[in-house]
């Protein structure tokens, strides 16, 4: 061991990176025959070109990371889809090892990357208790002398000895939850699980994790949610392709990370083999969310105006033809739906639109949505004639609420919309 | 809970590559061994939940197989068993030959039906295959009750040999572990395996003298090398055991020595494997 901790240092990692084959990953072999067939392909490879070149390559979805974490300290790890966040919890919790690099944790670790893991439908919830406490790393005893909290925990106590497949998915989810929540390890590792689940339950859990944070034990959290981010950590390290981009307090990580469209990839490309063959004439070719100041972003601000853009082309003419999107929350109900030729004027204008390459552009009003994470559904139709094209989770988003309406109290607030409203207050006379 | 957690606030955890070919690290799974008990309940009891003849297939089972060989080659075949009822000869050796098909046929895809909690938690992977072996040893224990009575009807008693079983069903259970441990790591990556396996299991019964006697096998270096199948020595065995008569010395110490290569290379070959599980699977 050549790095000696500190002795409040809980976490220490060193250079680590992790490298995935793109070819492992995309055209993996699944089956002999395909590894026969490369293999022959390669063999063939190797008298044409001379050189034998492997055409697999290689990705790097983490490299050179490296940071401390003290004891007690809650870090809070931000950063787009595929800025390689999840692959470093899973070196950390050693679900997969890192190509390159060096790391320890002091203590025992507990991994929440996803609630639930383990449980089986056809065991009751008293024997999903047990047997995802055993998976997340407790003892039997552990488990017994928390179980009348876990089981109060997850309100469920009436169907404790009924089969969770029977369960709704709330109560599924409180109980894992509750399951998870009461583990008790010194370094806690957190994956995105406070996206699921009720405003209720939400707040729940976040209550708890606040707990957690503040019990001395050290928590590594990852979110989208860049509100409980900077409620339930100190500081925070924003990560871009697999690289550390900067370390600072969490409010201060959590504006770099909004404001220099870090927050990339809200946009989704149709390649042409992922478009179903009857959409023609119809071909989407992309979505995207764009922020108040031009940027395609993945993570945009409730207090700004939201433009959600569709391009497509059609390769003849189409009469009637509606394009629009669903707005979903990412517990699958419906915010509301919209189409580009909703209005009277444009219904008129655009009755028939000849072949060519479009986009419709739609303007979500500031203060419109409230803080989470919102899914894209896209429609193109021709009203009873023909549906042409629909992905119903073509793009999802993230909204962040600092600053929005009722803001200066840091609760989590039900509803999917956050309109800032006008309020009056007068007073009667005195009493 | 005090006690423990000064233990393990001394407890660190290392990060690194792992490079090579790895031991097996004993100590770790005797750390995990509750969670080898849960999965392997939770195996028993998944398995008989949901189907309407619940434990009663680990009767029903056997039962009909015996049936139908005794009726195919006792009866219509009319193979020579020595003295020994036709029955009582194929159920005995049908009773380890079900042990280690149905863990064989548990364990090879034992890994890629837990993908979720391998891509999700850790624990040595080593715990997967093995409790989905041990998980069966509930089914053999009531067939067993089966053979005992069958037995009992024939009028044949036991002797103090009977306690053989102890150590031949572990070495089938180990067999069975040996060869689980290469299939589930290759039907990671690979899953042909599965489709395999059941043609596997098919040649590897007739391989087997469960439904014949070994003696139409010719001695000499062919029954050796034939010995070299595990499920030879363990049926044998037995026999023996249950029923007397010459004990199966080479043929059981061939058998074994297979099963301690299979094992040794079984487990290199797994850990070498189980780090890729996880991007793979």
């Amino acid at each position: 061991m050549w790095c000696d901790m500190e002795k409040d240092t809980s976490i220490i990692v060193r250079g680590i990176g992790k490298r995935y084959k793109i070819g492992a990953f995309q055209e993996r072999q699944d089956t002999l025959r395909d590894l026969i067939v490369s293999q022959v392909q390669n063999i063939g490879n190797v008298f044409r070109k001379g050189g034998g070149k492997s055409k697999k390559e290689e990705i790097w979805a983490l490299r050179d990371v490296s940071f401390d974490v003290k004891q007690g300290q809650a870090l809070g790890i931000i950063g787009r889809n595929g800025a390689g966040k999840s692959t470093l919890l899973k070196i950390l919790s050693r679900v997969t090892d890192p190509t390159e690099g060096y790391g320890e944790l002091r203590g025992r670790v507990g991994s929440l990357l996803e609630v639930g893991t383990g449980f089986h439908p056809e065991l009751t919830g008293r024997e999903n208790i047990f047997l995802n406490g055993a998976i997340l790393g407790m003892q039997k005893r552990e488990i017994e002398a928390r179980f009348d909290e876990i089981v109060d925990f997850s309100e469920v106590e009436k169907f404790i000895d009924t089969p969770v497949k029977r369960y709704s998915s709330g109560m599924y989810l409180r109980l894992a939850f509750a399951v998870a929540a009461h583990l008790e390890p010194e370094i806690l590792v957190v994956d995105e699980v406070l996206a699921v689940g009720d405003a209720d339950f939400q707040r729940k859990c976040l209550g708890k994790m606040g707990d957690v944070a503040d019990s001395g034990r050290t928590v590594l959290f990852v979110s989208h949610n860049m509100s409980a981010i900077q409620r339930l950590t100190q500081e925070s390290i924003v990560l871009d392709k697999g690289k550390v981009l900067m370390r600072a307090p969490s409010a201060e990580a959590v504006d770099f990370y909004l404001n220099r469209g870090l927050s990339k990839l809200g946009e989704r490309f149709w390649e042409e083999d992922e478009v179903p063959a009857n959409s023609a004439p119809f071909r989407p070719l992309a979505i995207r969310i764009i922020d108040k100041e031009g940027h395609i972003s993945d993570s945009v601000r409730s207090v700004d105006p939201i433009t959600i853009e569709i391009e497509y082309e059609l390769t003849e003419e189409i009469t009637g033809l509606r394009v629009g999107y669903y707005l979903f929350t990412t517990r699958g109900e419906a915010v509301f739906t919209s189409f580009d030729i909703d209005s009277e004027a444009l219904f008129r204008e655009y009755t028939s639109r000849p072949a060519g390459v479009y986009s419709s552009r739609c303007v979500i009003p500031a203060h419109t949505l409230n803080e989470g994470r919102f899914v894209l559904g896209v429609n193109a139709s021709s009203y009873r004639i023909k549906r042409y094209f629909q992905d119903d989770q073509a793009l999802s988003f993230s909204v962040d609420a600092s600053g929005a309406a009722g803001t200066q109290w840091p609760e989590p607030r039900p509803g999917a919309v956050r309109p800032a409203l006008e309020w009056t207050i007068e007073e009667r006379g005195r009493s | 809970m005090a006690e423990s957690k000064l233990l393990s606030s001394t407890q660190v955890v290392t990060i690194k590559p792992a490079k090579g070919w790895l031991g097996i690290d004993l100590q770790e799974l005797w750390h995990y061994r509750e969670l080898i008990y849960f999965l392997t309940w939770r195996d028993i009891k998944v398995r008989y939940k949901q189907a309407a003849l619940g434990i009663a297939w680990a009767i029903l089972q056997p039962v009909l197989t015996t049936l139908i060989t005794s009726i195919v080659f006792g009866y219509l075949l009319n193979v020579d068993t020595g003295n020994l009822p036709y029955p009582v000869f194929t159920l005995a050796a049908l009773l380890p030959w079900h042990l280690f098909q149905l863990s064989l046929q548990k364990s090879s895809i034992s890994l890629v039906g837990n993908a979720n909690l391998i891509t999700k938690i850790y624990f040595p992977r080593l715990i997967i295959p093995l409790s989905s072996v041990l998980a069966v040893l509930v089914d053999f224990a009531i067939s067993l009750v089966i053979l005992f009575i069958a037995m009992a009807i024939y009028r044949m008693p036991l002797s103090w040999n009977a306690l053989w079983l102890v150590p031949l069903t572990l070495l089938t259970v180990l067999a069975a572990l040996a060869v689980g441990l290469w299939l589930s790591a290759l039907n990671v990556q690979y899953r042909d395996i599965q489709q395999m396996v059941p043609f596997l299991l098919q040649i590897w019964m007739y391989a087997t003298p469960i439904v014949y006697p070994i003696t139409i096998i010719p001695e000499g270096t062919i029954r050796y090398l034939y010995s070299l199948n595990p499920m030879v020595g363990v049926v044998q065995g037995f026999r023996w055991a249950l029923f007397g008569g010459a004990p199966p010395d080479m043929t059981l110490l061939f058998s074994s020595i297979a099963v301690v290569v299979l094992l040794v290379s079984g487990l290199f070959f797994f850990r070498r494997m189980e780090k890729t599980f996880a991007d793979v699977v």
